[in-house]
């Protein structure tokens, strides 16, 4: 064999072992979503969705709760943790100040990369211990730090994006700094925005650590937001790791509604941003 | 100088403060700065309660805390090598596997795909970012573990059971399912970021290759990858950064067992995990705060990577051209 | 698809908003060894008293300590008695009320042995000393005369957590085998010699049941509802025995006798020639002053419905009930709660 002709052989070789790893990469996601398709539409029925667990050992039972639980709590984050990470954002995109903005989105990055059982024993700490009781506020709180610099981020990164001839037109015509930026630029950075948001949600959704010790479980439903809740994803933990057939029928039931939620989510987030350039990562 | 007169200069100031906020520019200023300012104040307040809390066993054990290898809550000792250890075995474990099959993906996705196949896998590699922690353990217990424990650790225990590494008793469980979940998680934040920096390289460096009559993978692997590899090492640092922290999926399949072992097969913990299990029955302060300083040493291990992972993509990305979002 | 996810949520808010209308929430964690028992005692309870909500959760006997201690539940549950100190921690105290009987059996997976196992005190420590590593050692086989043991090796499974079915275990392996006394010593959490850690009475049971080899130890009633095999064990008389109700029973009948005021006992291998080695019972840890009046009433009465009604779901879940002087004596301690 000649030289180029061997060189050849690992061009071929090479390049189709790069198309075996994308292969792999790729087909990993569908045999998630199909073995949780295969496990778990089985068991998704009117009863899962409606009622509560039963005792263990019991068959039948539902994740009514959790599935509310997990709602309450992405719902009190959103509240807690969006208009920061907007706000944040905008300080950082429009106003800031050089030494102050960078100090800013230091500690953001920091917050970013802080393991999600930490953010779990810093609410514990600060919400639970002080309330004398596990809450799906604390659980909300917990969610909430992780949706800040999510938030933030893209914020500030859709609002850069916008040109500067949009701002000095409208500043030309006399308006104030900030009318320019409440009517001006962020409208137009406004599907950016909501999609960094919304993939945000999606993110913390699915968390499951940082519940454990503030929201906690709860067998029935949490008759107020200062009181434990049961959670999608802390029940799909529960349930995996018990013994009961019927609660990994229902562990998987719970995953593939958690998995389509978010799954669904990203998909119409990225839709709405208009396919293209992908949008956040990390 | 008389009281009047300070009052008046005072009321004057403050009037004047008042005044300027009446002006919108004023008051949008003040507000998203508060709400930057409360960013910044909840991140020193956890890093320095995560320090606060972690006093008794800081004053305890001291440096030597990074350097215990006994866990006994009972007696009271506690030495973080253990969880430190096992933290940074399934990590490389994790990167070990998933670098070259990322690498590989995101070197095809950039340099031979079709752009409407590259887009459209690499959007399916991104949704498998986005599956939660919690779902990729219960995927891993009902296959992975009982796969592994039927035939991917005999197998190695018959191929390379001579090393230390693949022997002991094959419970499905352990650092080695615990890897290999890991790097099913880390491989898309490999491929996204590896394929982006792939894709900054100048298109001349690739065409001068070919022109010296360089094959395709020639040109790609001794020119294109070169010139990304910061870019590159900055993914594998990402992932490396995810890998630490991960805490569900890598609790599902450890094995909680706080000790040393050699063997990938056996049961190990990480920190991660011993927060999650053990953190709501930890009784007594020194127990505590052993185990948030534990917290926080992964919080210091995860910044530093982070840090890294950063500047490392910013440097790729900087020099190349072209390739704007 | 939205549609149906409405009609999902607004019925799913409707359910929960008639139960935040009424319900008293009292919030507790404690030991997994009650659990199956305690989940069905909580429904049963508010089906009974539909404004009355308790929310149990089953983390291991050390985190209900903890929790109570922490101040973050009403109140804990534990199968191993709080300790002088862990009760001086307590800003409130706590008084120990038990709850049901339990046995805890060895489970293990061994498809191709049909009957039942022995096991002596010396191979149960030394199969969790790690001394008795393959499942033929003569020491089983001498045992099991006629069981086909095969060669593999013993895994080991034992609890992660801070356990109260641990202590017990423990606490009967210290008294058997002086080895495993001066090694590990008896408590929620100890330094095993050897095997892989499971959370809960539920994760060593999947464990041992996926896994083939494995032994472990849980509640008898986490045996039976996952058809688990479990084996005998020889108690201090010298009988072989397996556990149930009867034999539970007949293990606490010294104690029943003589209960101390404060109900911290251990029942662990109790002579008597039909008493199962390794029972104890399980205790609720309940505040002595419960400052918020609307709970104070509402756990009084799940005490008093605990005591009478509750106690004949026991035998059906594999407990057994408490005995009629352990009762009346309880009974007594209620009216010490302030």
């Amino acid at each position: 064999m000649t030289r180029l002709d061997y060189r050849k052989f690992v061009n071929l070789v090479m390049l189709t072992l790069t198309g075996v790893c994308t292969f792999t990469a790729v087909s990993l996601l569908f045999l998630i979503l199909g073995y949780l398709v295969w496990n778990g539409s089985r068991s998704i029925d009117w009863n899962f969705l409606t009622k509560l667990p039963l005792p263990t050992g019991e068959v039948g039972g539902g994740m009514a709760n959790a599935i509310v639980g997990s709602i309450t709590m992405v719902g009190i984050a959103a509240v807690i943790g969006l208009p920061i990470g907007f706000f944040g954002g905008v300080y950082l995109a429009e106003f800031g100040g050089r030494g102050f903005s960078f100090a800013v989105r230091y500690m953001a990055d920091l917050l970013n990369g802080v393991p999600s059982i930490v953010i779990g024993v810093f609410a514990w700490t600060v919400v639970v211990v002080p309330m004398h009781q596990f809450s799906s506020l604390a659980g909300g709180f917990a969610l909430s730090l992780m949706l800040v610099p999510i938030t933030m981020r893209s914020t500030e990164q859709f609002l850069g994006d916008v040109p500067r001839e949009l701002r000095e037109g409208a500043l030309a015509l006399g308006a104030p700094k900030w009318k320019v930026v409440a009517t001006v630029v962020v409208p137009a950075a406004m599907r950016g925005i909501l999609t960094g948001m919304i993939l945000g949600i999606a993110r913390i959704a699915g968390e499951s650590a940082p519940l454990l010790f503030t929201a906690l479980n709860n067998a029935f439903w949490a008759t107020g937001i200062t009181q434990p809740t049961a959670s999608l994803p802390v029940m799909i933990y529960t349930h995996a790791i018990a013994p009961y057939d019927d609660w990994h029928r229902q562990a998987w039931a719970a995953g593939l509604l958690l998995l389509c939620g978010v799954l669904i989510t990203n998909v119409a987030a990225r839709w709405i941003l208009g396919g293209g350039a992908s949008a956040q990562k990390a | 100088m008389a009281p009047s007169t300070i009052l008046a200069g005072t009321a004057r100031q403050t009037r004047g403060f008042w005044s300027r906020l009446r002006t919108g520019d004023e008051v949008a200023h003040l507000v998203t700065f508060a709400f930057a300012a409360i960013v910044l104040l909840m991140t020193i307040l956890l890093a320095v309660g995560l320090w606060k809390t972690s006093g008794p066993s800081q004053a305890k054990f001291g440096w030597k805390f990074l350097v215990g290898t006994n866990w006994d809550p009972v007696a009271g000792d506690f030495g973080a090598l253990p969880f430190i250890y096992g933290t940074i075995l399934t990590s490389v474990l994790a990167l070990v596997i998933s670098v070259p099959v990322g690498v590989g993906a995101a070197i095809f996705l950039s340099e031979l795909a079709p752009p409407k196949l590259a887009n459209a896998c690499t959007f399916l590699v991104e949704l498998l970012a986005a599956v939660p922690s919690v779902i990729y353990g219960l995927m891993a217990i009902f296959t992975v573990v009982p796969l592994l424990r039927q035939y991917g650790e005999p197998f190695l225990k018959r191929t390379l059971g001579f090393l230390p590494f693949f022997q002991g008793p094959m419970l499905g469980i352990g650092f080695l399912a615990a890897g290999l979940v890991l790097s099913i998680m880390t491989v898309p934040y490999i491929i996204a970021i590896s394929r982006e920096s792939l894709m900054s390289v100048p298109r001349d460096q690739r065409e001068a290759a070919m022109a010296l009559g360089a094959t395709r993978w020639e040109s790609t692997s001794q020119v294109v990858v070169p010139y990304a590899r910061l870019g590159i090492f900055g993914s594998v640092f990402l992932g490396l950064a995810r890998a630490l922290g991960e805490t569900m999926a890598v609790t599902m399949v450890i094995g909680n067992d706080p000790s040393i072992h050699a063997s990938l097969f056996a049961s190990g913990y990480t920190i991660a995990s011993v927060l999650a299990n053990e953190f709501t029955e930890a009784t007594g302060k020194l127990y505590q705060s052993s185990l948030v300083e534990l917290g926080l040493v992964l919080f210091l291990i995860t910044i530093i990577v982070n840090a890294l992972a950063r500047l490392l993509v910013l440097a790729t990305s900087r020099k190349g051209t072209a390739r704007t979002a | 698809m939205t549609k149906w996810k409405t009609l999902i949520l607004a019925s799913a808010v409707a359910l929960g908003l008639a139960g935040l209308a009424m319900a008293q929430s009292i919030n507790a964690a404690g030991a997994t060894f009650p659990y199956v028992i305690y989940s069905k005692w909580f429904e049963e309870f508010r089906q009974a008293r539909p404004s009355i909500e308790i929310n149990y959760q089953s983390l291991g006997s050390g985190a209900g300590i903890q929790q109570l201690t922490a101040g973050t539940v009403d109140f804990g549950a534990s199968d191993m008695p709080m300790t002088d100190e862990q009760i001086g921690a307590l800003k409130v105290k706590a008084l120990h009320f038990p709850t049901v009987l339990g046995g805890i059996v060895p489970i293990y997976n061994l498809s191709g042995v049909n009957h039942d196992l022995k096991f002596t005190p010396d191979t149960l420590a030394g199969i969790y000393l790690g001394k008795i590593a393959k499942w033929n050692d003569p020491q089983l086989a001498k045992d099991n005369p006629g069981a086909k043991l095969p060669a593999d090796d013993i895994v080991v499974v034992h609890r992660s957590d801070g356990s109260g079915t641990t202590f017990v275990f423990t606490d009967y392996l210290s008294k058997v085998s002086p080895q495993w006394k001066s090694q590990a010593g008896a408590n929620t959490s100890v330094k095993w010699p050897t095997g892989t850690g499971q959370k809960g009475n539920e994760g060593v049971a999947g464990m041992v049941k996926q896994t083939p080899g494995s032994i472990g130890y849980v509640e008898l009633i986490y045996a039976s509802q996952n058809h688990l095999t479990y084996g005998l064990l020889r108690n201090s008389a010298g009988t072989f025995l397996k556990a149930d109700t009867n034999t539970v029973t007949a293990a606490a009948a010294g104690a029943a006798k003589n209960m101390p005021d404060d109900f911290r006992v251990s029942i662990t291998n109790s002579p008597g020639k039909d008493a199962y080695p390794i029972s104890s019972f399980t205790w609720l840890l309940i505040p002595s002053t419960i400052s918020d009046g609307a709970k104070k009433k509402a756990i009084v009465e799940f005490l008093n419905w605990m005591l009478t009604t509750g106690q004949k779901d026991a035998s059906g879940l594999g407990y057994a009930p408490l005995p009629k002087e352990v009762v009346a004596k309880e009974t007594k301690q209620i009216a010490l709660i302030k």
